[in-house]
């Protein structure tokens, strides 16, 4: 006999068993880093450079280098990105050229990370001649998390009604004027939101920095956008497989410091999403 | 007729294969309030929309005839300095999520006033002239989502006045109100005709009747009739415009 009723109780437990089983590796992967890094979480390990080949002290020219190069990754990504977009949204018609750049944009968010690194390599590093430096390695981040920041504003944009728009353009108000004005301030907080993804992203990648900025280990901090400098992933992946006899300690550390970096950036998306959605009264 | 501020000659216009207006000749006078009705889908709105070139948003949108304002080919002027000459009230009450004060102010800073008392001299005026003043003048940094539904559609009245165009268009203006604001706008819309030319669409047949010098009956994309409103609704020339007043259909 088939019960319609029992049936549905089966349905509803594999369901949530498959809902469950996306939050346990959240969770266990949080709580094993925080067991196992919070720890060797201290004044010194923030504030000083590695020791004994990086087997002691702290992992602060990391933390630093990781901060430059998501500046800098900004800092070229969210203005072209967010031209990008309105040029998208406000100007382009749709045809070839409009469908061509769309599917530019969705290919380059399917590119890996490591094809980056080895085309920030070839393009920046060789070909420019920035070297292995902090300027390739933003370059290179950037155009990774490009597609984010033009994904995330172009659909900022398209949310604000279009009758905005009409209202704006009735009065004889510039196109310009009105995206000026009225389209790009309500849509700031969803663009936000894209660029502290596109900021997490950026500082969690270790395969774009592997050949454009990395450093093994360097004690003194960069002086200039064309020195190399250590970044927390690379420093991560290096105490892990490159040195022997690293204490577990220091190593979940690094790990616990990296991902509260960009744990709390995506949270930041998270406040000022909700915080948006509280006040957008349409 | 005196000379025309609309002369509108064999306008046709369609939507990708779909023609909205078929070939509609008219003049609209200075100073008169024409109310348009018709079923939905008969070309009102697109029609309205023509005077001040909204349709061209849409892309696939495609024109043919003469439209004249004041005699000058209207879709050779400068876009935006004609909408600044015909400004729209739209169907539903469409505030920018500003407050009061800077929705009325709005058009008039976007074409470079700077002056701080004069944009508070022309946002009061509009205000007053949209019969909104004595409601709002103790809030008017408050936003205007605030305001009631008829607060806001007088409010949208004020930014459209503040501009100081020479045409209204009116798109359904009291679709979405009571009949108390309703009564309030139409108001509005009488004192307004000694200074603005009026175009209304509407889907109230009673509110034409009331407020228009002039009625058109549109359908199907064709003009059906103009006369003095008196006319169309006691003695129609086409039986289709009967019927329609009539509440037959539509």
């Amino acid at each position: 006999m088939r019960n319609p009723y029992r049936t549905q109780k089966i349905a509803f437990f594999f369901l949530l068993l498959s809902t469950l089983l996306i939050v346990v590796p959240v969770g266990l992967i949080v709580v094993i880093i925080i067991q196992k890094g919070l720890p060797a979480i201290n004044w010194q390990f923030l504030s000083e450079v590695p020791q004994q080949g990086m087997r002691a002290g702290g992992i602060f020219p990391a933390i630093v280098g990781t901060f430059y190069l998501v500046s800098g990754a900004i800092l070229f990504a969210l203005p072209i990105g967010l031209l990008a977009a309105v040029y998208l949204t406000e100007y382009a018609k749709d045809n070839l050229l409009t469908r061509i750049i769309k599917l530019a944009i969705v290919n380059l968010a399917g590119v890996p990370s490591v094809v980056y690194g080895l085309f920030g390599f070839a393009l920046f590093v060789v070909f420019f001649k920035f070297g292995a430096s902090i300027l390739s390695g933003s370059l290179t981040l950037g155009i990774m998390i490009l597609p984010v920041i033009i994904t995330t504003s172009v659909e900022a944009l398209e949310s604000v009604p279009a009758s905005f728009r009409e209202v704006s353009l009735s009065l004889g108000v510039s196109k310009w004027q009105t995206i000026r004005n009225i389209v790009l301030p309500n849509a700031v907080p969803g663009i936000l939101t894209g660029t502290i993804l596109g900021l997490g992203r950026a500082a969690g990648e270790t395969a774009p920095i592997l050949f454009t900025v990395a450093a093994f280990y360097l004690p003194q901090l960069p002086a200039s956008i064309f020195d190399q400098a250590m970044a927390l992933p690379y420093h991560l992946y290096v105490i892990s497989t490159q040195v022997p006899n690293v204490d577990e300690k220091v190593r979940y550390g690094t790990a616990f410091v990296l991902l509260a970096l960009v744990l709390s950036m995506n949270l930041v998306a998270i406040v000022i999403r909700s915080k948006f959605r509280k006040k957008k009264k349409w | 007729m005196v000379d025309p501020k609309f002369d509108i000659k064999d306008l046709s216009v369609w939507f990708g294969h779909l023609q909205a207006l078929k070939k509609v000749t008219l003049a609209i006078a200075p100073n008169e309030i024409l109310s348009i009705i018709g079923p939905s889908n008969s070309g009102k709105t697109t029609f309205l929309r023509m005077l001040n070139r909204l349709n061209a948003l849409n892309l696939s949108f495609r024109v043919e005839g003469e439209i004249r304002i004041d005699g000058v080919d209207l879709l050779r002027l400068d876009v935006e300095a004609l909408r600044k000459r015909v400004g729209m009230v739209f169907a539903l009450p469409l505030s920018l999520p500003l407050s009061i004060y800077d929705n009325v102010a709005y058009g008039v800073r976007m074409h470079g006033e700077k002056n701080k008392k004069k944009l508070e001299g022309r946002v009061q005026a509009a205000l007053e002239e949209a019969y909104l003043w004595e409601e709002v003048k103790d809030r008017l940094q408050e936003s205007a989502f605030k305001l009631s539904g008829g607060q806001q559609q007088r409010l949208c009245i004020a930014r459209t006045l503040a501009v100081e165009p020479e045409v209204i268009l009116f798109d359904e203006p009291c679709s979405g109100l009571d009949p108390i604001s309703t009564a309030k706008v139409e108001d509005a819309m009488l004192k307004l005709k000694s200074r603005y030319t009026i175009v209304l669409v509407t889907n109230n047949v009673k509110q034409a009747a009331r407020v228009g010098d002039r009625t058109a009956f549109f359908l199907n994309g064709e003009l059906i009739e103009l006369d003095q409103t008196e006319k169309i609704f006691t003695a129609p020339h086409d039986k289709r415009t009967e019927d329609y007043i009539l509440g037959k259909f539509g």
